[in-house]
């Protein structure tokens, strides 16, 4: 059992959690995961660290509302006890120890970026986060990450906040006028970090994604994960969650993710209904 | 001379049809009369060869006889002294090829059924009141940390906690139980025996943590450090699963069997979406191997309302791995077998989901590595069989996380921990492995051996660590 000690609205439908972890937050690495489960009836589901705190003994996850465990998460309150949480799973981020890194987040993926910002820096790392949202109102973690970076750049789909556009679109501008950044991250839904991949393949820049395929165990048990990485299979859940953007089969990866989009929507559904 | 009944007293079990859209468990098991009928039927040999065939040595001419004269009481205390799981065994082990496999009937007639007496015992004892499990006559100070909760790990955990050790048992997952759990259907092993056991060990004085995955939750070094474990045991099992290689692998719908048991064993999505865990549950399935896992998944797709659901497997049905019963159960209950066909491919439909396995048809040629004959594909035999949801059963490798994750734990070149037959000693002083990741996948019964044999290593090793201790004037610990 793991306590929810804090629950911040950072949107209407993505909620942060600050949890009760011990073991977890003293061996957390930037980059892992945890996995959840909330019932005797519930699935498990991987979430990102976005933060751990071994002094306090405590993780940070940021959760968006999108089906139904999703939303079983979002509606946890302070004090409520999760059921099974295991972790710190997967491999920390590779990560250099000079230069200038552009950590690019969508939507929920501002929060998955905000661990790697501070390792970054802490290695001594020059820091551009690029963070984008639907509209003004979803950008998330403004508080955390910007004072995290040395330099934050935000946009949006419908312009109401800094650039007018997607994440990839910003990078490409900033890199066409020469931005020196020697690596890249980007976290979070899978056409952003494919659309990203896109746009540092030409210059060859150094592009990890965070990758968040079905998963069941976490452990490397099950293969329900696997994503073809460079033509080999590689399980997200004890390889990654972090590879090189420019040898991910995206399309696969695409495909695999909506295995089961019918199930989901039937258990979203059922949930409503009641 | 008695008459000795030259066929095995028939185990009842459940209507081949009607079980085809039911999780219970199939093999109902003997009645008295039953189990005294096969019991009589043991010629109690002077040198019972089939004791030799035990890889935990139960005496089983004793037990039988003990069973055959009625006192069943007597059976069980003569199992329990050597195996800790005989519901479990007697349901899942392949006794063919073990202690049924040396018995002096065979040749002329059936053998004994030693595997159904076994459970027969077993069964009756967990309907007989319990007196509550006795604790260990004499506490001893230090404690041992047991790392997965598969066979091997609860039978180390159970000597050690009759020893007298305060015995910590680590899992990953959210359940107690390993394969036992989240590998074996509910219609060959019924969970409530794995949770009976798991009781019984609690009654001993044995924790158990679940969501602890050793390796990244703690390391082997702090269990052996700061958190005060004399010793550890590694059963952390072969858990890593084997995939074809070929083209197609990743399409939608084709799941390791690891996976797909999981699903339907652990997560229990054969009631989604009362469950929240899906698993899909197509019209054709065809699960590529034909080991125990190969049976259950075939069996567990008949289940989930297969109407064709095919083995492939690339040898003959004598090459097969799997036990002779669940080989039979499974052709009852409507499986189909395409034997000597090997897979190519895998096809996809324009959604990514797979429609068909393109397979090469096999001839057998000299005999390979593991003894058996080689299947050599025969050119311009390709066929194409359909299937919406492909299950692959090839095995699986050693779980990586422990030695990825231990500074001195030597592996083997195939990841397996390299660890002493006879204890379970690895390379890391104070660090015992046995099961699946000492041996590779093997079975439930010779992991629950090597749990055993390491319990009495790690014994032996504690208590001269401790003398040494005293010796050095220090009270406890490994530094």
């Amino acid at each position: 059992m793991a306590t929810v000690l804090e629950k911040r609205e950072l949107t209407p439908v993505t909620k942060l959690f600050v949890v009760d972890a011990p073991l977890v937050a003293e061996h957390a690495q930037p980059g892992q995961f945890v996995i959840m489960r909330l019932d005797p009836h519930g699935e498990r589901v991987p979430i990102s660290l976005t933060d751990f705190d071994p002094a306090r003994g405590t993780v940070t996850l940021v959760v968006q509302q999108v089906g139904k465990t999703s939303g079983m998460i979002c509606s946890l309150e302070e004090g409520d006890e999760v059921l099974d949480l295991a972790g710190p799973l997967g491999c920390a981020a590779p990560f250099p120890d000079d230069g200038h890194a552009v950590l690019v987040g969508g939507g929920f993926g501002a929060g998955a970026v905000y661990p790697l910002a501070r390792e970054l820096r802490r290695r001594g790392v020059r820091i551009t986060s690029i963070v984008g949202a639907r509209t003004a109102e979803l950008v998330i973690l403004r508080d955390l990450l910007e004072p995290a970076s040395d330099e934050y750049l935000v946009c949006t789909d419908d312009g109401s906040v800094g650039y007018h556009g997607f994440t990839a679109a910003l990078l490409g501008d900033e890199l066409a006028k020469g931005a020196p950044y020697t690596v890249c991250y980007a976290v979070g839904p899978v056409a952003m970090m494919r659309a990203v991949a896109e746009t540092t393949r030409p210059s060859g820049l150094k592009t990890f994604v965070s990758l968040d395929p079905i998963m069941l165990d976490g452990t490397g048990m099950c293969g329900a994960c696997r994503v073809t990485v460079g033509g080999e299979t590689k399980f997200a859940c004890v390889d990654g969650p972090f590879f090189d953007a420019h040898e991910v089969a995206f399309d696969e990866a695409v495909v695999r993710s909506k295995m089961y989009v019918d199930e989901e929507r039937l258990a979203l559904e059922l949930a409503e209904a009641t | 001379m008695p008459i000795v009944y030259p066929a095995k007293t028939a185990m009842p079990q459940l209507d081949p049809v009607a079980r085809r859209a039911l999780w219970d468990e199939v093999a109902v098991g003997y009645t008295v009369e039953r189990a005294l009928a096969e019991a009589r039927r043991c010629v109690q040999c002077q040198d019972p060869l089939c004791e030799q065939g035990c890889p935990v040595g139960v005496p089983i001419r004793d037990f039988i006889r003990r069973v055959a004269l009625g006192d069943f009481a007597g059976a069980s205390d003569l199992i329990r002294l050597k195996n800790v799981l005989p519901a479990i065994c007697g349901r899942v082990c392949p006794v063919e090829h073990q202690c049924e496999r040396l018995c002096a009937t065979l040749g002329r007639l059936d053998p004994v059924g030693i595997g159904r007496l076994e459970r027969f015992v077993a069964d009756w004892e967990r309907a007989q009141p319990r007196d509550g499990g006795a604790p260990a006559v004499e506490r001893q100070p230090e404690k041992v940390a047991i790392v997965g909760s598969g066979p091997a790990g609860l039978t180390a955990a159970s000597d050690l906690a009759q020893l007298g050790y305060g015995v910590t048992v680590y899992e990953a997952l959210h359940a107690i139980g390993g394969v036992l759990r989240y590998g074996i259907p509910e219609f060959r092993l019924p969970k409530a025996i794995v949770d009976e056991d798991v009781e019984r060990l609690r009654g001993l004085g044995v924790d158990f943590e679940t969501n602890v995955v050793v390796g990244k939750t703690v390391t082997i070094d702090e269990l052996l450090g700061p958190l005060g474990y004399s010793a550890v045991f590694v059963g952390t099992g072969a858990g890593s699963p084997v995939f074809l290689g070929i083209p197609g692998e990743n399409l939608k719908c084709v799941y390791s069997a690891n996976e797909y048991l999981t699903r339907v064993n652990l997560m229990r999505a054969y009631s989604f979406p009362d469950y929240d865990t899906p698993v899909k549950r197509p019209a054709k399935a065809i699960v590529i191997g034909a080991g125990d896992t190969a049976m259950d998944a075939v069996r567990v797709s008949i289940r989930l309302g297969a109407e064709e659901a095919r083995i492939v497997y690339r040898r003959s049905e004598r090459e097969m791995g799997a036990r002779a019963e669940d080989y039979r159960r499974a052709s009852e209950e409507g499986a189909i077998f395409e034997w000597l066909t090997m897979p190519t491919r895998f096809l996809g439909d324009d959604e990514g989901r797979v429609r068909a396995v393109e397979c090469l048809r096999t001839e057998l040629g000299e005999p390979d590595e593991s003894g058996r004959r080689r299947p050599v594909p025969v050119p311009g035999s390709e066929i194409v069989l359909e299937a919406n949801l492909v299950v692959i059963a090839l095995g699986t490798n050693p779980n990586p996380l422990v030695p990825q994750t231990t500074a001195g734990l030597e592996t083997d070149r195939h990841g397996c921990v390299v660890a002493d037959p006879e204890t379970g000693a690895t390379s890391r002083p104070g660090v015992f492995a046995g099961g699946d990741i000492a041996t590779g996948a093997a079975t439930v019964i010779l992991a629950m051996g090597a749990g055993r044999r390491a319990a009495t290593a790690i014994h032996s090793y504690v208590q001269s660590s401790r003398q040494k201790g005293s010796d050095n004037g220090h009270g406890h610990g490994l530094g």
